[in-house]
């Protein structure tokens, strides 16, 4: 890979200002970013850590929500959300492998919108409020298609705050080789409503069911949704599994999630 | 270049590496410390498992610079100081746990993370912890046995 110059703040304010720079970019555990300068598919002329910054590591529960540091490891949210939100903390505990675990960040998949990743069906799943350096942003809000998102050039996530609902639950069909999701399905019960969230499966990235939700929101069971599944159409197809495959693991995983809620 | 100062297996050791040198690379090429392996270099294959600040990582995804001031752990550091194996590595050998041996290094690594979290794993929880380490030769039956047989509990018979 190209050289890059360094640089590791202490605070948000000093890794805003570093991410001023021409060709700055942000650094979480660096899983994705790092085999991808490999590549040389990205080259940042600065590479700002955000891992040295005390007050965007760890997690507080309060109100019904739990809020994330944006440089928490999934490691830790696994750990540190088993009792307050245990669907979240399954959805952590099964990214990638334990190694990776103890490096990614939350805020790094986020940020990278990966559209088999998945913190994203997480957070949309739960209507989760994504907190930058200048503002919050909700979930709705926040993901607009294929690795591609509401942050500004420079903007940085320092924190997540997830609502926990009444019941949820990640279903993921696991891609073995890369260990990412070939189709993932995130269900929540909330007050509001049901929210369903897909990973992996769509060319515009992660997405809300709508279909499934309305079907839900009047009957929350596997047989409000029998004969349902995606949009074949709008499938990711690729060698891993064609537009139609992932069409039907939709409907099958949420199926599968709405049963696991209980 | 920026000069490094790690904790690695117990010795201060310091270093001058530039800013894209992963930590593989640097244990490597700059500290000969070369039982840390480089399979994939894509953290995909898990031979290059370290321990930083007590937690497993793949070396090769991690740049250098960010453990300035870490504590690392790698396999050279991990027989008794006389020499002789430890448990871990004694039960690879007894069990069978390798074959050409180039896995070894990381499955030994992953193996120590997952036995300090979790003193006696079940079998399907060895598998499961090892999802990130590859061994080419597959000899995964061997490496469950020998980590089974390291947390005091009797190796697995069957195979999958």
């Amino acid at each position: 890979m190209y050289n890059f110059e360094f640089a590791k703040p202490k605070t948000v304010e000093e890794a805003a200002s570093a991410m001023a720079a021409e060709g700055a970019q942000a650094l979480g555990g660096g899983q994705t970013l790092l085999p991808t300068m490999k590549q040389r598919l990205a080259s940042p002329e600065v590479l700002v850590s955000l891992t040295g910054i005390d007050g965007m590591v760890g997690v507080s529960a309060s109100g019904g929500s739990v809020t994330i540091g944006g440089a928490t490891t999934h490691a830790q949210v696994a750990a540190d959300v088993a009792e307050s939100y245990p669907a979240l903390a399954a959805l952590a505990a099964n990214i990638g492998d334990p190694a990776v675990r103890n490096r990614g960040t939350v805020g790094g998949s986020l940020a990278n919108n990966d559209p088999a990743a998945c913190y994203p069906a997480g957070a949309l799943g739960s209507g989760a409020t994504i907190t930058t350096n200048k503002r919050d942003i909700a979930a709705d809000d926040y993901f607009q298609g294929m690795f591609e998102t509401a942050l500004d050039e420079g903007e940085i996530i320092t924190s997540v705050s997830f609502p926990i609902p009444q019941k949820a639950n990640y279903q993921k069909f696991d891609q073995p080789a890369s260990r990412f999701a070939l189709v993932g399905v995130f269900v929540a019960k909330t007050p509001d409503g049901v929210r369903v969230a897909v990973t992996g499966a769509s060319n515009e990235g992660v997405y809300r069911w709508t279909a499934a939700e309305t079907a839900l929101n009047s009957d929350f069971s596997q047989a409000a949704l029998e004969g349902m599944s995606g949009d074949a159409d709008d499938m990711i197809s690729d060698l891993h599994g064609s537009g139609a495959y992932r069409a039907h693991l939709v409907g099958v995983l949420t199926r599968r999630a709405v049963a696991a809620c209980g | 270049m920026p000069k490094i100062t790690m904790n690695v297996n117990g010795a201060s050791v310091s270093a001058e590496v530039e800013n894209r040198t992963v930590l593989s690379a640097a244990l490597r090429e700059e500290m000969g410390l070369t039982g840390t392996h480089i399979g994939c270099d894509t953290s995909q294959c898990g031979a290059c498992v370290v321990h930083v600040n007590g937690k497993a990582v793949k070396a090769c995804t991690m740049f250098a610079v960010e453990a300035d001031g870490a504590n690392v752990d790698t396999i050279e550091g991990q027989a008794h100081a006389d020499g002789s194996l430890n448990i871990i590595q004694q039960a690879f050998q007894d069990h069978h746990g390798l074959q050409c041996g180039f896995c070894t290094p990381g499955m030994i690594m992953s193996a120590a993370a997952l036995l300090k979290d979790n003193p006696k794993p079940t079998e399907a929880e060895i598998r499961d912890y090892l999802e990130g380490n590859i061994c080419r030769c597959t000899g995964y039956q061997g490496i469950v046995n020998a980590i089974m047989a390291a947390s005091g509990q009797s190796a697995a018979i069957a195979a999958e």
